[in-house]
C-alpha cells in the first residue's frame, strides 16, 4: 500500500515476483491499477488519502474476531499497560485526543502517558508544547521510563484502561461498512484483505507490508505507518523472517541520508540535534534524551564518541567533548519553513545538492519565487536543472510574475559526478550498506559531493586559519584530514567510512557499538554504523554470492546495526527463547552455551537469558528483562499505543486530507488538528468539504512516478532513450470522468487548484476507477510529477498544483491527496494564467 | 532436412566454432513492463533515439519493433469493470463509449469484476527458417555459430527484400540510411560469453537467455506449473518446430491469443510457399510456350 513498487522500484520488485512464484499472495491497495497491480493477486482500488480507515478496518477485524497472535501481543507489546486516567481518546472527544491546544495547533502529551509514570521519547527527544512548531519525532525510537517497568498492568488484557482494550474500543467504529463509505472499497474486498493477512500470520506464517511515499506524503502520514505497525504487532509480524514493514525510499541511499542525516533536527544515528536553550550542556542533553533502560541508556557514549569523531583531540572531558560546538535548533528549519523564510527575505544563501525543488517540491511556484529572493544559490547536479535556471526560464518569467533583470540571485552551478564516477556507499531500505566503486573518471569539472564538501571545508579552514575568534573554533578544530588521491585530489571515501565505523582507544576499528564509551576513549561517526569497517576491511563492499552462504546472506554487504538483517529478532522466539515454530525459526536461546544464537546475529544482549530479571537500579540494556525484545524502548516492548514520540496522537485516527471533497464520517474532527499549515496569499488553499466553494475543486488528485523517469526528472528527461518512452506529461483519468468533463483521449486537459493551473495530455484508462463514497462518486486524477520546462521532454510540473500542508511529525508535504478541477483544453498562457487561476479562486469564494 | 537442423549451425559450416543454438524465452507472466530491456538494448547496440510522441496507447509510446527499436514492450489493457453500477450513472459509461474515449481492447460494459494488464517484451524471433535470411541476395544476413540471424551492416545494400519476407514485420529499413537493422541477440556479447543486454537488464527474469533446447524444456515446465496453479490461459508461442517458421529462436509464454499482443497467430515463412509459386509460374510458362508453339504451328505455310 502507498507504493507502486513495480514501477518505482522495479529491481527490488523482482523479489516480490519471486515470492509470488513461491506461493505468496500479493495484494495491492492503491488508487490506480498500476504495473504493480498487474502482477498482484488482488488489486483493491482505494480513495487517495483514506488508508488509515482501510488499515483501521483491518485492526478492527483482527480484534473483533480474536485473530491477534495472543502470546506475542501479551508478551512483547504494551497491550497490557494501563494508560493514565487523564487520557481521553477520539472516542470520548469526537475525533481529538486529550491535550489539544487548538490555537497553538499542538498537543500537550502529558495525559497520553502510562498510568503512574512519565514516558518520554529517547533518541529523538521532542519539544515541549511551547515549542510545538518544531518537532523531533523522526527517528524517535525509544521511551524513557523514569521508574523502570510500567507500574500498572493487566496481563489478561481485560482492564478497560489497558492499551489492548483502548485499542479495541478506538477501532470498533472502523467497520467494513465504514471502510466502504470512506475508502470506496467494497466490504467484501476489505474483508478479503483482512482475512488474507490473518490467515498468513501467526506461529507458522508471516506477512509483510511494503509502503513508500504514497503513505508518507500526507498531512497525517506518520500515522499511516503507525497503523500498519499496529497490525503487524497484533499479528506477530515484527522481528520475524518474512514479516516487517518495508519503507521503500525515493532515491538510492535516502535511508543513508536519514542515518547520516541531511535533516535539520537529528545528528548521525538518530541522536537529536540539541535544542537551543533546554539542552545547553552535555548533561542536560543526556538528561532529556537518554533513557534509563534500553539501549538508549547509552546515549552519552554514542554522543561523546560522535563528538570525538568530529573534533578529535580538541574534544576533551574538560570541554564536554566540544558539545558546545554543535549547532542548536530553535525550532523549525525544515524544507518548507526554509522556503517561506526565503520568500520573506530571511535567507541569503542556499545549497541545493541532488534535489530539484523548482520541480519536485509542493507549490513549486512559491519555491521558484523564493529562489529569486536569495543573494546566492549553489546548485550541484548532473545537468542544468530547473532550480539552477529559474532566473531565466521559470514559468513565472512568461507570466510576468518574475523578471530576469530584477532577480539578484547569483547562481553557482557546480557539475556533479555520477555514482559511476565516484566511490561510496548506498544504504537501502533494509539498512544494507552497499559499496560502489568508481568505474570511470568524472569528466571535466564534474566532482563528487565528497570532493566538493571536503575542499569547501578545506578552503574555509584556510581562510579562517589563525583566527582567534571563538565562533571559528568548531570549524578549525574539525578532524578534516582525509587522504586524497589523483590529480583532482579526490578524498578517499573509505577513510570517511572508517571514521563513521569508529575506532577504539588503540585506534583499531570497532567491531560493533557495544564498546562505545562516554569517556572519550572511543570515536565513532555514527554509532549504528559501528563495525562497517571492522578489521580494516570495507565490510560494505562484500559481495559473496547467495549460493555460497546461508540464506540470510550475512556476507553480502553490511547491515546496520552489527550486520543484523532483521531488527528486534529476539521476537522470533517465544518468551522462553524457543522459536515460535520450526518453520519460522530464526533466533533462539541456546541454554547449554548460555547464548542467543540462530540464523542471524541476535538483536539482544548475547548472554541475557530469557528468564533474566534486572536488579533494582540496573540501567540501559541490563535494565530490561530477558523476555523483552524491543530493546530500544524503555519498557522493552513494542508500542501499540505510543505515549510519546508522535505529536499528533497516541493512536492513529482517520482524518480527511487537508483538502478533501468529503466529510469525515468517523468524527466531527475533519482533518488532522495539528497538521502544519501556511496560510498566506502565496500558498492559498482550496475550500475543503463542506466549506462553500469546495465543489469548484471537486476531484481528488494524486502524484506518482513512472518507471521511465526519475523523480524531478533531471536524470531522465535529459536522456533520449528514457525521454522517448514517456515523451509528454500526461494525466490519467477514468472514462467516466472524461465523459463528465468532456476530456478527449490524447487531447489536452487543464488541471487547476488555488495555486496554479497546469496542462497535460489526457490518458483515458480503465485503470482508474471512479469510486462510490457514500452516496457520491469520487473521480481521481493521476499526475506523474516528473516534468519541468527543461530537458528533451518538457511539460508542466504536477507539484505546482499542491499546497504547503504538512505532516506535523516530519514536515512532509501532502502531495498524495488534494483537490482540483479538470477542464478540457490547454491552459491560458502568459499573464492570462494567474488571472485564470484567480478567477477560479474567486468563483469558489463567491459560492 | 528437419527444421531443427536448419538452424543448428552445422559442423560443416562452423566446424569447431559451432555452438549450441542460443535463444530467448520471454515469460510474459512475470513481465512488469519496466522497459529496461528497451533501454539496455539501445544503449548497448547504439540504436538511435526514435521519439514518437505521446501515443495514448496505455503506457506504450514506442509503438512497435523497427530499425530503431529492437526490443519493444507491448501493453494491453483488458476487461475493465466499472463495478459501481449503483453509484455511477450509467450515462457516464455510455457517454464514454459513445465518444470513443475507451481504448481499443477495453470493454467498459464487462460484468466481469477484474482488470488485466498484459505486458510483453517483443523481439526478433530468430526463426529456424528465417524469411529474411532466405531473401537476402547479398549475404548481409547470415546464420551465426549460435544459430541466430544477424545483419552485417557493412554488406547490406538496402534492397529491402528481407523486409517483406519477415512474417512478423520485425526487420526494417532505417530512414536516411537505407540499410536494414534488427536484433542481433547481442552477437558481440555472445561471442564474449555474455548474456544479451535485454536479458541481463530484465529485473524479473521475464527475458531468459540460454541454450534453446534447455529453454524449451524450462518453458514447458513453466506452462505446466502455471496450469497447475489454475492459470489455464498460459500458452507457449513459437516453441514448436512444426510451425510455419520451424520454431522461433526467441519464443514466448503468453497469457492470451498471439493476436492480442499483435503477433501473427500462424506465421509462415514466405519461402515455404516457394514451390507452389514456382509450380504456378512454371505452369503458366508452359502454357505460354505451348500457345506460342501452337501459333507457329498454325502458321505453317
Amino acid at each position: 500500500m502507498g507504493s507502486n513498487m513495480a514501477e518505482a522500484h522495479p529491481v527490488g520488485f523482482q523479489w516480490v515476483v519471486e515470492a509470488r512464484e513461491r506461493g505468496a499472495k500479493v495484494i495491492h491497495a492503491d488508487p490506480r491499477f498500476t504495473r504493480t497491480s498487474a502482477i498482484a493477486d488482488l488489486h483493491v482500488p482505494i480513495r487517495a488519502g483514506s488508508d488509515i480507515a482501510f488499515l483501521g478496518g483491518i485492526v478492527n477485524y483482527i480484534l473483533q474476531n480474536g485473530r491477534e497472535f495472543r502470546e506475542y501481543v501479551q508478551a512483547y507489546t504494551n497491550a497490557r499497560t494501563i494508560v493514565s486516567d487523564d487520557f481521553r481518546d477520539t472516542e470520548d472527544l469526537d475525533g481529538i485526543f486529550s491535550g489539544l491546544d487548538r490555537e497553538g495547533r499542538a498537543y500537550d502529551r502529558g495525559s497520553w502517558q502510562y498510568k503512574g509514570m512519565e514516558v518520554q521519547p529517547a533518541g529523538g527527544g521532542e519539544f515541549t508544547v511551547e515549542k510545538a512548531e518544531g518537532e523531533q519525532a523522526h527517528g524517535a525510537h525509544g521511551g524513557e521510563l523514569s521508574e523502570g517497568e510500567p507500574p500498572y498492568e493487566d496481563p489478561t488484557l481485560e482492564d478497560p484502561r489497558c492499551v489492548f482494550q483502548l485499542l479495541k474500543k478506538h477501532y470498533a467504529r472502523y467497520t467494513p461498512e465504514m471502510v466502504e463509505r470512506i475508502c470506496g472499497v467494497p466490504r467484501e474486498a476489505s474483508l478479503e484483505v483482512a482475512e488474507s493477512l490473518c490467515e498468513n500470520s501467526g506461529r507458522e506464517r508471516t506477512s509483510a507490508f511494503v509502503y513508500s511515499v504514497g503513505w508518507t506524503q500526507h498531512s497525517v502520514g506518520v500515522q499511516y505507518i503507525r497503523t500498519a505497525a499496529i497490525i503487524q504487532l497484533l499479528l506477530g509480524n515484527i522481528g520475524r523472517p518474512g514479516g516487517g514493514i518495508m519503507a521503500l525510499r525515493g532515491h538510492a541511499s535516502i535511508q543513508g541520508s536519514t542515518d547520516i542525516p541531511t535533516l535539520f533536527n537529528i545528528l548521525p544515528g538518530y541522536l537529536p540535534m540539541p535544542q537551543a536553550e533546554a539542552e545547553s550542556s552535555l548533561d542536560a542533553y543526556v538528561d532529556s534524551n537518554a533513557s534509563p533502560t534500553g539501549f538508549w541508556g547509552n546515549t552519552r557514549a554514542y554522543l561523546v564518541s560522535f563528538l570525538k569523531a568530529w573534533w578529535g583531540e580538541a574534544a576533551r572531558y574538560e570541554n564536554e567533548f566540544c558539545f558546545d560546538y554543535l549547532p542548536r535548533i530553535d525550532p523549525d528549519h525544515s524544507h518548507y519553513r526554509t522556503v517561506v523564510d526565503m520568500e520573506d527575505n530571511k535567507l541569503e544563501g542556499y545549497f541545493v545538492m541532488g534535489e530539484n525543488p523548482a520541480v519536485g517540491s509542493a507549490n513549486a511556484k512559491l519555491q521558484r519565487l523564493a529562489l529569486a529572493k536569495l543573494k546566492w544559490l549553489v546548485v550541484r547536479d548532473l545537468v542544468e536543472i530547473e532550480t539552477a535556471t529559474f532566473w531565466m526560464d521559470a514559468p513565472e518569467i512568461e507570466t510576468g510574475e518574475l523578471a530576469t533583470e530584477e532577480i539578484g540571485t547569483e547562481v553557482f552551478l557546480m557539475p556533479a559526478a555520477s555514482h559511476t564516477e565516484k566511490d561510496g556507499s548506498f544504504t537501502n531500505t533494509q539498512r544494507l550498506l552497499q559499496w560502489h566503486h568508481k568505474a570511470v573518471e568524472p569528466e571535466d569539472d564534474c566532482r563528487s559531493e565528497l570532493w566538493f564538501m571536503y575542499h569547501l571545508g578545506r578552503r574555509v579552514r584556510e581562510k579562517l586559519a589563525g583566527s582567534e575568534r571563538e565562533r571559528d573554533r568548531p570549524i578549525l578544530d574539525l578532524t578534516w584530514e582525509y587522504p586524497t588521491v589523483g590529480p583532482d585530489e579526490e578524498p578517499d571515501a573509505e577513510a570517511v567510512l572508517a571514521e563513521i565505523g569508529g575506532f577504539d582507544a588503540e585506534d583499531e576499528p570497532l567491531h560493533d557499538y557495544l564498546p562505545l564509551r562516554d569517556d572519550g576513549s572511543t570515536a565513532c561517526g555514527c554509532w549504528i554504523y559501528a563495525g562497517c569497517y571492522a578489521d580494516r576491511v570495507n565490510q560494505t563492499a562484500r559481495r559473496v554470492p547467495g549460493r555460497e552462504q546461508s540464506w540470510v546472506a550475512p556476507e553480502w554487504a553490511w547491515a546496520w546495526p552489527m550486520n543484523r538483517r532483521i531488527l528486534y529478532n529476539r521476537a522470533s522466539a517465544d518468551p522462553e527463547g524457543r522459536p515460535w515454530s520450526e518453520r519460522k525459526r530464526y533466533v533462539w536461546w541456546d541454554a547449554e552455551a548460555g547464548r542467543w544464537t540462530g540464523e542471524d546475529i541476535p538483536d539482544f544482549v548475547a548472554d541475557m537469558a530469557p528468564d533474566y530479571v534486572p536488579e533494582e537500579g540496573a540501567t540501559a540494556q541490563r535494565g530490561l528483562r530477558g523476555d523483552e525484545p524491543f530493546i530500544m524502548q524503555g519498557d522493552g516492548r513494542a508500542w501499540l499505543f505510543a505515549p510519546s514520540g508522535i505529536v499528533d496522537g497516541p493512536l492513529p485516527a482517520h482524518y480527511e486530507p487537508h483538502e478533501s471533497p468529503f466529510e469525515n464520517p468517523l468524527y466531527a474532527q475533519q482533518a488532522n488538528p495539528v497538521r502544519e499549515e501556511y496560510r498566506r496569499p502565496d500558498n492559498p488553499y482550496n475550500p475543503t468539504f463542506p466549506e462553500p466553494g469546495w465543489d469548484v475543486y471537486p476531484y481528488v488528485m494524486t502524484t506518482y512516478r513512472l518507471t521511465e523517469h526519475h523523480t524531478a526528472g533531471g536524470m531522465s528527461r535529459t536522456l533520449p532513450f528514457l525521454a522517448e518512452l514517456q515523451p509528454e506529461f500526461f494525466c490519467e483519468v477514468s472514462p467516466e470522468l472524461a465523459a463528465e468533463r468532456g476530456l478527449e483521449h490524447r487531447g489536452w486537459a487543464t488541471i487547476v487548484s488555488s495555486r496554479t493551473a497546469i496542462e497535460a495530455r489526457v490518458l483515458v484508462t480503465g485503470r482508474i476507477k471512479p469510486l462510490a463514497i457514500g452516496d457520491r462518486v469520487v473521480h481521481q486524477v493521476g499526475l506523474p510529477y516528473h516534468w519541468g520546462h527543461r530537458g528533451i521532454t518538457t511539460g508542466d510540473s504536477a507539484n505546482d498544483l499542491f499546497p504547503f500542508a504538512l505532516d506535523p511529525n516530519v514536515h512532509i508535504q501532502e502531495v498524495k491527496a488534494a483537490t482540483c478541477d479538470i477542464r478540457p483544453g490547454r491552459r491560458p498562457r502568459g499573464p492570462a494564467l494567474p488571472e485564470f487561476v484567480a478567477r477560479v479562486r474567486r468563483e469558489a469564494e463567491e459560492r | 532436412m528437419s527444421a531443427h537442423l536448419i538452424a543448428t549451425p552445422s559442423a560443416a559450416t562452423y566446424g569447431e566454432e559451432a555452438k549450441p543454438r542460443k535463444g530467448f524465452f520471454t515469460d510474459t507472466s512475470v513481465c512488469i513492463g519496466c522497459k529496461a530491456c528497451e533501454v539496455a538494448c539501445k544503449e548497448w547496440n547504439h540504436v538511435p533515439p526514435d521519439p514518437q510522441g505521446f501515443s495514448g496507447s496505455s503506457l506504450d509510446n514506442s509503438g512497435e519493433l523497427g530499425a530503431n527499436r529492437w526490443r519493444h514492450v507491448a501493453f494491453i489493457e483488458q476487461k475493465v469493470s466499472v463495478g459501481i453500477e449503483e453509484a455511477a450513472p450509467e450515462s457516464f459509461v455510455e457517454e464514454a463509449a459513445r465518444q470513443n474515449l475507451v481504448e481499443e481492447g477495453l470493454d467498459p460494459h464487462s460484468d466481469e469484476d477484474g482488470f488485466r494488464w498484459l505486458m510483453s517484451s517483443d523481439v526478433c524471433k530468430h526463426c529456424t527458417e528465417a524469411g529474411c535470411l532466405d531473401a537476402c541476395p547479398t549475404g548481409a544476413l547470415f546464420r551465426t555459430e549460435f544459430g541466430t540471424v544477424v545483419v552485417q551492416p557493412d554488406i547490406c545494400n538496402g534492397c529491402g527484400y528481407c523486409v517483406v519476407s519477415c512474417p512478423f514485420g520485425v526487420i526494417d529499413q532505417r530512414k536516411g540510411d537505407g540499410r536494414v537493422w534488427k536484433c542481433t541477440m547481442c552477437y558481440d556479447r555472445l561471442k564474449d560469453d555474455m548474456e544479451p543486454a535485454g536479458a541481463q537488464a530484465c529485473p524479473t527474469d521475464s527475458i531468459q537467455y540460454g541454450d534453446l533446447e534447455e529453454l524449451r524444456e524450462r518453458a514447458a515446465r513453466r506452462v505446466e506449473r502455471l496450469h497447475e496453479r489454475g492459470r489455464g490461459e498460459a500458452r507457449l508461442y513459437g516453441d514448436s518446430e512444426d510451425d510455419g517458421v520451424g520454431g522461433f529462436g526467441a519464443f514466448f509464454l503468453l497469457l492470451d491469443e498471439p493476436e492480442t499482443y499483435r503477433l501473427p497467430a500462424d506465421p509462415v515463412v514466405p519461402t515455404r510457399r516457394s514451390p507452389e509459386v514456382w509450380a504456378a509460374a512454371l505452369g503458366a510458362a508452359a502454357a505460354l510456350i505451348g500457345g506460342v508453339a501452337a501459333s507457329f504451328l498454325g502458321r505453317r505455310p
